[in-house]
């Protein structure tokens, strides 16, 4: 155990030093176009030092566009997951549920959140301007929703035949055994698949704010590179994978308290 | 004199009372061959009788078909002469593995079953209910743990207390003493002796340790091996209560109870057993000096090196 004490602090570094290294010798050789990593920080420092700013629509501080993807992203990760579990359960329960219904699950699941916006966009079509924000929510609500369906399926399935047993003989109602021993069974399995819900919605939401041309993250993003300031690409990128990591700590965190025995 | 004496056997069939509980030729198969074949037992009220048998015998079938989790395939099981239909808190089962609710404490546990129990008492009398029966399985400093921080042996007691707690005609013991270690084991029998005296429950208890069904049944009664298992001549436990576990080891009647049950079960047991003798062919394999440093290791035997030492076998 004579191990090195700050490795936790020192590896990571030298990784992001590598990495650094790399991106600073391909846009000095063979990558032109892409911006050295001082050029990113020197362009990107007015976003980051004042990151609230709001000096236009699509000029922001990087913040106040990361907020505006997480209160959309909140949203439909919301109504995915009111969605979702009661889904979930249904399919854990019910046999014929299953059978109804997985195979069209097993059909939609791995369409591309691209190819769902413009029906959502077609389907929000009659409310106008906020057509965009509908298809949005539409389109992370439907994304993000599967793991969140199946894993609340398989949670609902293992339930361990003595838990059940124990309410059988104590004769507890349909909700009783609901509240009482289905859903505390099932809470670890719903919270690994609320955790990659997130993760999804937080995919989508770029994609969605690409396409739509909404203000946040994405939307920066794609703007940013139709104005060719390439550096503001890149801190987009490097925000949102913040983002979506601190995002999913928290979900992990939440889930550690979730598990149960 | 012969005319006189029928008037009093029929008053004597008269007050003899109806078995509390009785199962009447219950079969139980799961699609496959019957797990139990025509099972009959009759149980008096207050009686602590004791089913013993092989591991894989159909116990748990069993109880489950008591406790109602099961529904036999043919004859009825009656509890108080009603035919039992699905289970219920009437019937208070411990289950070998426990079943507590991992995420609720001891004192939660118990509450869950003693509020389905009781709706009606009001909420002081039921937190009562429930400390009475931590305290009668000696739990009560652990009453707001959970289950995963409690031994093996405490969980069971918070099963029976649950059991107990809800106050129910009978108690359905399937196997409950099986999965711990045997000091946990004998203080838990000398609990569940304590428990039996204070309130005389109708219990049956699923065993397949014939020392705890002699310590603590008034009947024991074998349960032949499954497939198509059916209970065998029951045995009645004369021995005096309290009984002490260690008197009883000297005590000839017990000795002569063990042997008798120990030899039904074993004569079960030969009818079962195959006549076939097989070889079992052992390698010659010596321990290997750890000693030695790794390097210097002789490459692994080839099949031809491998001596082999022949031993008859009788299964």
């Amino acid at each position: 155990m004579n191990k090195f004490k700050l490795d936790w602090l020192i590896l990571p570094l030298l990784g992001i030093a590598v990495i650094l290294g790399l991106w600073a010798l391909f846009s000095a050789t063979w990558a032109k176009d892409l911006p050295s990593p001082l050029k990113t920080w020197e362009s990107s420092k007015p976003y980051i030092v004042e990151p609230f700013a709001k000096r236009g629509e699509m000029d922001q501080g990087i913040l106040r566009f990361t907020w505006y993807s997480l209160t959309l992203v909140a949203q439909g990760y919301a109504l995915a997951l009111i969605i979702g579990t009661p889904i979930g359960f249904f399919l854990g329960l019910s046999k014929g549920f299953t059978k109804t219904f997985d195979p069209i699950i097993q059909i939609l699941r791995p369409v591309s959140p691209l190819a769902w916006l413009p029906l959502g966009l077609v389907l929000f079509l009659g409310t106008g301007k906020e057509a965009g924000t509908y298809g949005a929510l539409f389109t992370i609500a439907i994304c993000a929703m599967w793991p969140t369906v199946l894993n609340t399926a398989v949670g609902v399935r293992a339930v361990p035949q003595d838990y059940l047993n124990v309410g059988r003989v104590l004769k507890l109602s349909r909700w009783k055994t609901l509240t009482k021993i289905l859903i505390p069974a099932t809470l670890p399995y719903m919270f690994t698949g609320f955790r990659l819900s997130l993760g999804i919605a937080w995919l989508v939401i770029v994609a969605a704010e690409m396409l739509t041309g909404r203000p946040g993250v994405g939307g920066f993003l794609w703007q940013e590179y139709n104005a060719l300031i390439y550096e503001h690409i890149i801190l987009s990128i490097i925000v949102i994978g913040l983002v979506g990591f601190v995002l999913d700590r928290l979900m992990s965190l939440l889930e550690q308290r979730f598990k149960t025995a | 004199m012969h005319i006189k004496a029928r008037p009093l056997r029929n008053l004597i069939l008269t007050f003899t009372p109806m078995p509390f509980l009785e199962l009447n030729g219950v079969c139980k198969g799961f699609g496959g061959p019957e797990v139990l074949t025509d099972v009959n037992l009759a149980i008096e009220r207050g009686e602590f009788v004791a089913i013993v048998g092989y591991s894989g015998s159909g116990k748990t079938t069993l109880i489950s078909l008591i406790a109602g989790l099961q529904k036999p395939d043919r004859g009825t099981v009656k509890l108080n002469d009603l035919e039992i239909t699905g289970p219920g808190p009437d019937r208070g089962v411990v289950f070998q593995n426990y079943s507590l609710l991992p995420w609720l404490t001891v004192a939660e546990n118990i509450a869950l079953a003693v509020d389905q129990v009781f709706p009606n008492h009001s909420a002081e009398k039921r937190t009562a209910i429930v400390d009475k029966a931590i305290a009668t399985v000696n739990l009560t400093p652990a009453r707001e743990k959970l289950p995963r921080q409690l031994s093996g042996g405490m969980r069971q007691r918070v099963s029976v207390a649950r059991a107990l707690a809800m106050d129910p005609q009978i108690l359905l013991l399937d196997e409950p003493l099986s999965a711990l270690d045997a000091l946990t084991r004998s203080t838990l029998q000398d609990e569940f002796e304590r428990i039996w005296e204070a309130d005389k429950k109708t219990v049956v208890l699923i065993t397949n340790d014939v020392d705890e069904a002699l310590l603590l049944a008034d009947r024991i009664i074998p349960l032949t091996p499954g497939p198509g298992a059916t209970l065998g001549e029951s045995v009645a436990v004369t021995l005096a209560r309290p009984r002490d576990r260690k008197a009883l080891n000297h005590d000839p009647e017990f000795k002569r109870l063990r042997a008798l049950v120990t030899n039904q079960l074993l004569g079960f047991g030969a009818k079962r057993r195959a006549t076939i003798t097989k070889k079992l062919i052992l390698p010659d394999i010596l321990p290997e000096d750890l000693d030695v440093p790794r390097t210097s290791r002789k490459r692994p035997l080839r099949p031809h090196e491998i001596k082999q030492e022949e031993v008859a076998a009788a299964t």
